[in-house]
């Protein structure tokens, strides 16, 4: 029994899955955006994955991938939280249901 | 990887894992569910390490398990009692259908590609090539990275601040 791509392939698509679950489906703005850290999580996970096990000329450049794909998210998540509390106190709310201004 | 240690590592690790990210998603508290994230994000910091990603391993418990959740703690704190569940909205059934659809095709893909696979063993040391290639080759997106930061910084500070802050001193 071994360990191969296919394993850490598989648990990524199972994370990237809840991620996009929890993104799509929870009424708290907070439980959205930990849906989209676990889809970053899932992506990198992948990347990390194939960097290790793909014939490639530059095998670390998945990980430096990573590396950006991090910033970024860390970039978002404390856009996104400063969104959320801006968001509580104009609306009083951080239901996502509750946030229909453009709402025709 | 056909060591034992590594094998049996994997599997706890993914079990881990994707168990508490399921977690996160069912249960009804938003601090419990912050609980369980953080446990998901240690989780895939250790199966970096069974990639002998060891650089990213260490990055991921500083940044995800350090710093995302706290502030996610910090927005869960700075937002009232009664917002503080972890119910699911009137888009459940086809949130649940679709994310069930795509880990399906997902998984599928991956079972069925036949991917470029090398035999050559793990990264001994990966922070010294990360950090070459960071000044070298990717020297450009490495400062577009550090604009980026800082752009955010600035933007998180002018979004939460209070109105008339600056007249008030």
């Amino acid at each position: 029994m071994s360990v191969d791509l296919e394993h850490y392939l598989v648990v990524g698509s199972i994370l990237f899955a809840v991620g996009l679950y929890m993104a799509l489906a929870k009424r708290n703005f907070v439980g959205v955006l930990m849906g989209i850290e676990l889809m970053f999580n899932a992506v990198n996970l992948t990347f990390v994955a194939f960097s290790r096990f793909v014939e490639s000329p530059n095998p670390l450049d998945g990980h430096v991938f990573v590396v950006f794909v991090i910033t970024v998210a860390a970039a978002e998540a404390a856009t996104a939280l400063a969104i959320a509390m801006l968001l509580y106190r104009v609306r009083g709310t951080i239901e996502v249901d509750e946030i229909n201004l453009l709402k025709w | 990887m056909d060591d034992t240690g590594t094998v049996v590592a994997f599997w706890m690790l993914a079990v881990i894992t994707v168990g508490s990210a399921l977690g996160t998603a069912a249960v009804r508290n938003l601090i419990h569910a912050v609980v369980f994230l953080v446990i998901s994000f240690t989780g895939v910091a250790g199966l970096y390490i069974t990639l002998s990603a060891d650089f990213l391993a260490v990055t991921q418990v500083l940044i995800y398990v350090g710093a995302i959740s706290i502030l996610v703690l910090f927005a869960i704190m700075l937002t009232p009692r009664g917002d503080r569940g972890n119910q699911e909205g009137f888009l459940r059934l086809p949130a649940v259908l679709l994310s069930g659809l795509l880990a399906a095709t997902m998984i599928f893909v991956a079972l069925d590609t036949d991917w470029n696979i090398s035999d050559r063993a793990g990264f001994e040391d990966t922070a010294t090539d990360i950090g070459e290639a960071l000044l070298d080759k990717f020297v450009l997106p490495f400062e577009i990275a550090s604009v980026l930061l800082l752009v955010a910084m600035l933007g998180a500070i002018v979004l939460v601040r209070p109105e008339g802050a600056v007249e008030e001193e």
